[in-house]
């Protein structure tokens, strides 16, 4: 994989364009509550945060799946719907948070960059969900913060 | 150089999986114990729910895939082990030599000390071929009993629903998975399924079960007896330990492993519900009989077969269970420490509830009902001893901003 999402939340104004973008491209309909990407707005500090996969490598969701109903397709952990039985045992498994069951279709689901042209990043008024090179500093910065889960195996080697 | 791994279950393939990778070369041999494509338990509610064949329970599909990558399926089960000659027995007296082994035979399902549980009509549902015989049991309009509502249990009695049976659930405790879920929580899901038309029975022990006629007579402790077409028996599972009687390896309930899943034998590990190892939310040794569990240990156990070392940070306690609808999840310590501090939210009409318990400004242990968003976020929390900061008050008064809490925290916008 080398492009990502890179979330400058400094540049989020909440208008939250991204989620009906996300929930338009993935189910055909404007419904936030199914969108794979959500804004958090902690309004005290009047701050926005969007909120995403990060495609980790640990892909605490691919490695837990008992049925492999989710691959690994160059960096992009994707589910197939028609493999993924609904057990939910990758939205505990996930420390981000970032895979969610929907009870609508019985399924779970994740971001997967829209095969390589995230609308969320398309519908961004304001440049703060970039579809860009792995490189970015900011992008580390976002790989750093999950790396503070030490959930992950350590290798020492 | 030869990785023998005993057992074909998730925490088995995920490891031959892991060794093909890291080597291309190694000679990879998996001994699968019931002589079926490989598959996962975790999938038989839904073969039997009739959402899935056979074929959807599988780890791999095609099952060409172990070929492919020259892992070597061997049907057969292990008799004995020699750790000094490193060689392994099967049952039917071949003998295969490895370099380094992997102990993943996972574990079973086993019978309480109760009469008449070894009938024709009495059957566990652990192995895929438990699911067939039930399958053809378990037919629209069947008297059906589940022995146990534990996480086993909770997640069958689903699929016995789906096939139309006539169910009625019998379990020794005071409410549904007593060991996952507390008195509200098991309390709410015992309703919910009433509610749904199944008949609970807490606190009620099955006392025996006679056959005769074509059906079951199962005494029950309250002095009632009921018939059935069908007894499920989910009342718990041991680990598959005896092929390693007589090689001295340190054992307990399980074999014991340190945190690179090394026995006590040189060149022999040990992953998933066969091992027993630190558990993060006790720190003592404990088999905890979980998916993600054999799946991670597996991977860490064979980084280091193929020489990488790789350390495991303790084993989360954690579940998730979807009952008729209702979705319960467990994390960690939840149900607490005398010495922490908790936050309990309770919506009885919606059917939602949330436990949170805290220790030294941290959460260590949850328990959800009807919450699904982000659920995760419980385990990031949790396992990263995240230090809460002015958030804890916040979870105090409102656990259900758990999400939140995580997101701002993690993003270092607080």
């Amino acid at each position: 994989m080398d492009k990502a999402l890179v979330i400058d939340v400094g540049k989020c104004t909440g208008c939250r364009q991204c989620e009906l973008a996300c929930s338009y491209e993935h189910t055909g309909t404007f419904n936030p509550a199914r969108s794979r990407i959500a804004v958090f707005d902690f309004h005290e500090k009047g701050r926005f945060v969007p909120y995403t996969c990060t495609q980790c490598d640990q892909a605490w969701c691919q490695q837990v799946c008992p049925v492999g109903a989710i691959t690994n397709e160059d960096g992009v952990k994707v589910v197939d719907a028609a493999t993924c039985v609904g057990c939910k045992v990758c939205t505990i498994a996930c420390p981000f948070g970032t895979v969610n069951y929907e009870p609508a279709t019985g399924k779970v689901i994740k971001c997967d960059l829209c095969g390589g042209e995230p609308a969320c990043a398309a519908a961004c008024p304001t440049e703060a969900i970039v579809f860009t090179d792995v490189s970015v500093q900011g992008f580390e910065k976002m790989r750093a913060w999950a790396e503070k889960t030490d959930t992950a195996p350590q290798a020492n080697a | 150089m030869h990785h023998l791994i005993i057992g074909a279950g998730p925490a088995g393939v995920r490891a031959a999986e892991t060794l093909r990778k890291l080597d291309g070369q190694a000679k990879i041999t998996l001994i699968d114990g019931e002589g079926e494509a490989p598959y996962s338990r975790m999938a038989i509610p839904y073969y039997l729910s009739g959402k899935i064949d056979e074929q959807g329970t599988w780890l791999h599909r095609p099952v060409d895939f172990y070929a492919e990558n020259a892992i070597d399926l061997v049907p057969g089960r292990v008799a004995s082990v020699d750790a000094g000659a490193k060689t392994v027995t099967l049952e039917d007296g071949r003998s295969l030599a490895y370099d380094k082994l992997l102990l993943a035979s996972g574990a079973r399902a086993v019978n309480p000390p109760v009469e008449g549980l070894d009938g024709d009509l009495v059957h566990h549902c652990w192995t895929i071929d438990d699911a067939r015989r039930i399958a053809q049991l378990a037919h629209e309009g069947a008297r059906v009993v589940l022995m146990g509502a534990g996480f086993i249990g909770s997640i069958i009695l689903e699929s016995l629903v789906a096939r139309g049976a006539d169910l009625t659930v019998v379990e020794i405790e005071d409410r549904m998975v007593p060991r996952m879920l507390d008195e509200t929580a098991g309390s709410m899901l015992k309703r919910w399924c009433e509610k749904k038309g199944v008949k609970v029975l807490t606190s009620t022990r099955i006392g025996g079960v006679y056959e005769g006629g074509g059906e079951l007579n199962i005494a029950l402790s309250t002095g009632e007896a009921i018939k059935a077409d069908l007894l499920v028996v989910a009342a718990g599972v041991t680990p598959n330990i005896e092929c390693m009687h007589g090689t001295g390896v340190e054992s307990r309930s399980g074999v014991v492993v340190n945190s690179r899943m090394e026995t006590s034998l040189p060149d022999v590990w040990a992953a998933g519900d066969c091992a027993e190892g630190c558990d993060f939310s006790t720190g003592d040794l404990s088999t905890l009989a979980i998916q993600p569990v054999a799946v991670e240990q597996a991977r860490v156990a064979a980084q280091n077969m193929a020489g990488i070392a790789t350390e495991y940070h303790c084993a989360l306690p954690m579940n998730v269970l979807e009952t008729l609808g209702l979705i319960t999840t467990s994390f960690g310590k939840h149900d607490g420490l005398q010495t922490g501090e908790r936050a309990t939210a309770l919506d009885e009409e919606q059917w939602r509830y949330i436990r949170l318990e805290f220790h030294d400004g941290k959460l260590i242990g949850a328990q959800t009902a009807g919450h699904v968003n982000m659920i995760g976020c419980l385990r990031g929390l949790i396992q990263g001893r995240m230090p809460l900061g002015p958030w804890k008050d916040i979870l105090l008064r409102e656990p259900h901003r758990v999400a939140e809490a995580y997101v701002d925290l993690s993003r270092g916008v607080s």
